[in-house]
């Protein structure tokens, strides 16, 4: 009994912990495709894009990479707002996000992919830093800081993001270009540049997102793949537009994940995420705190 | 034109090919046309789906991998070693053992059908959703079929399986000509098909759904039931393509066979030639397949889907109709 125990409660931990990571990567989906309703499936390659940063900036100068995502947050920002103006005039303008925006995401995604592979090869990258390495242990219980320090990170970032969507001018005229787009136009208010800011934010959430991503594991460029259907599982299994639908959602599934590979190995994890997904699609597509 | 006609017509122009490519008397060519003519199948069936219904698939890589993993898989299975029990009697398969291994055309068929079996199950669970949902649901099929496979040691699992080619074939003599053939009657099945479904009620039912689903619901157009028949016919016709796949490569591992390259392909040709009528894909497929081949053998093989990313990604946001509709612009231009 005692090492099954053992086994489990640290198993919960290390899918808690990783739930952290998910959720963080998942902000960025819940803002564009929750509130916004652009499907943009490139999400994953930009977080692989961040992680690169991270990676570049760790080895040549040797500052820390969440740091450095902290730092380049406004390019990622000023790279989806450029995205998100293309996206409305090529497609959302003429009402034909459903085929070609999809094609144009998936096109973003595939480039992004094949540039970084043809710029860094497909070899594993990794980055340096005080917290990775060391971990708290607590009784039976061990907290790796290179899990921790991302956990808490992905927190603070739900906590400013709730507080900005529910406080803040902006926060709020982004909440209801969700629900009507016309009223927001008799408010004075532009709609276009309530999504621009919007999806710029929802980019700028990957550059973080990154570079938790590879100072948790090792990244190469076709990662990102495994995360579509992750985030958006996520997304779909919390509700759309929730934010903390995400987060309880991204746990979930990372304790069933950490759960599955512990008990079934570690080969069967990816299909977990996406199991789920197919499940909620068929028996609850509003998912868990869904409107 | 009748579709009949229009089937013998794309039958003489196959076997016109077939036989120009004999005459040149080099294999590589053979190679080569079938990764081409291969793409020619996967478009078009993407299309079915993709360009009538306007519902993106981006699973096609499943669809074929499944297709030539049911190959693997039949090309495994020894009925002499393997007894079903129903009911507590074991049912002795030897009697099948003749049969095997089966020929590639039946191979194809039930390549096909568990294809076409995923697609309407795929279809039954997500359709009733926002189209956007479906599109999730496809590039998550790809990795959960991946990961089943990954652990089904039966097929090879992670390590992959050799299928041994047979040097020759009855009749053609080399065996790359006649998986050549086999491919290019597929291609001109599946262009006929989606030929025929273009001018049918059921292509115009598609059209209606790709327009405004809600409007073609509310007069009377059974939606579901033609978006499920769509997502049997596209993804059948996918895993027919992927079918032969095993005995063309001769070794099949989970990385190649749900190869990102056939999703990018099979949604970036229909897109670049255009996704309203059936010569869109064709075009797509045989210039961005032509292309890919040379780029392949010249430039380097990454180089060639960075390529084919950002065509698609010009493509859509120039040239929403692809080359059809720019040649039918200046078409219209002209008889102005």
């Amino acid at each position: 009994m005692g090492i099954q125990a053992d086994l489990l409660i640290n198993a919960i931990i290390a899918g808690l912990l990783l739930g952290g990571l998910y959720a963080a990567v998942t902000y960025g989906i819940s803002i564009s495709f929750g509130i916004l309703d652009i499907v943009n499936i490139a999400h994953p390659g930009f977080i692989i894009l961040g992680s690169y940063i991270a990676y570049i900036v760790n080895t040549r100068l040797g500052l820390d990479p969440i740091l450095t995502s902290i730092l380049v947050l406004p390019l990622f920002y000023w790279l989806g707002a450029t995205i998100y103006q293309v996206y409305y005039q090529s497609f959302e303008k003429r009402g034909q996000e459903a085929l070609r925006g999809l094609a144009f995401f998936f096109g973003l995604l595939f480039v992004t992919e094949v540039s970084l592979i043809l710029v860094f090869g497909v070899d594993y990258r990794y980055v340096q830093a005080p917290y990775i390495g060391p971990s708290l242990h607590l009784g039976i219980m061990d907290f790796p800081l290179r899990m921790l320090v991302p956990f808490a990170l992905s927190v603070a970032m739900f906590v400013a993001l709730q507080l900005f969507l529910s406080r803040t001018f902006i926060g709020r005229a982004i909440m209801a270009v969700s629900q009507d787009q016309q009223a927001l136009r008799l408010m004075a208010i532009d709609p276009v540049r309530i999504k621009r800011i919007a999806f710029g934010i929802s980019i700028a959430t990957a550059s973080i997102a990154g570079a938790l991503l590879i100072v948790i594991q090792p990244v190469e460029p076709s990662v990102g793949r495994e995360y579509i259907g992750r985030v958006f599982a996520i997304c779909v299994l919390g509700g759309l537009g929730s934010l903390p639908g995400t987060l309880i959602a991204a746990m979930l599934l990372g304790i069933v994940e950490s759960l599955t590979a512990t008990f079934y190995g570690p080969s069967w994890a990816p299909a977990v995420g996406f199991g789920l997904l197919l499940l909620t699609l068929a028996f609850r597509p509003a998912g868990l705190l869904g409107r | 034109m009748r579709s009949f006609t229009f089937f013998l017509v794309a039958a003489l122009v196959g076997l016109l090919v077939f036989v120009a490519l004999r005459y040149f008397n080099n294999d590589y060519y053979f190679f080569a046309g079938y990764v081409v003519v291969q793409f020619i199948v996967l478009a078009t069936a993407w299309n079915i789906l993709g360009g009538y219904c306007g519902y993106v698939n981006f699973g096609s890589a499943a669809f074929f991998a499944a297709g030539a993993y049911s190959s693997v898989a039949l090309h495994k299975f020894d009925p002499t070693k393997w007894a079903p029990s129903i009911f507590g009697f074991d049912i002795p398969l030897d009697f099948l053992a003749p049969l095997f291994p089966l020929p590639l055309p039946v191979l194809i068929v039930f390549g096909g059908m568990v294809a076409g079996l995923i697609g309407f199950g795929m279809g039954y669970l997500t359709l009733r959703l926002r189209g956007a949902f479906f599109a999730i649901a496809t590039l998550a099929l790809a990795v959960v079929l991946q990961t089943l496979i990954i652990n089904w040691d039966f097929v090879g699992g992670a390590r992959g399986a050799y299928i041994i080619r047979p040097a020759v074939a009855p009749i053609f003599g080399s065996y790359i000509h006649y998986l050549f053939l086999l491919m290019l009657s597929l291609a001109v099945i599946a262009v006929g098909i989606a030929r025929m479904i273009e001018r049918s009620r059921l292509g115009y039912g598609f059209a209606c759904i790709r327009d405004d689903e809600l409007a073609a619901e509310a007069s009377g157009v059974p939606t579901l039931k033609l978006k499920l028949i769509a997502t049997t016919i596209s993804g059948a016709l996918m895993g027919m393509a992927g079918a032969p796949f095993p005995y063309y490569i001769g070794y099949v591992e989970p990385g190649s066979a749900f190869g990102l390259a056939y999703a990018v392909n099979s949604i970036a040709m229909p897109m670049i030639g255009g996704t309203t009528s059936w010569i869109g894909p064709l075009v797509g497929a045989i210039l961005l397949g032509t292309v890919q081949q040379v780029a392949t053998v010249t430039i380097s093989s990454a180089v060639n889907l960075l390529i084919v990313g950002v065509l698609l990604v010009g493509f859509v946001i120039v040239a929403p109709n692809g080359i059809v509709g720019l040649v039918q612009r200046r078409l219209r231009e002209r008889e102005k």
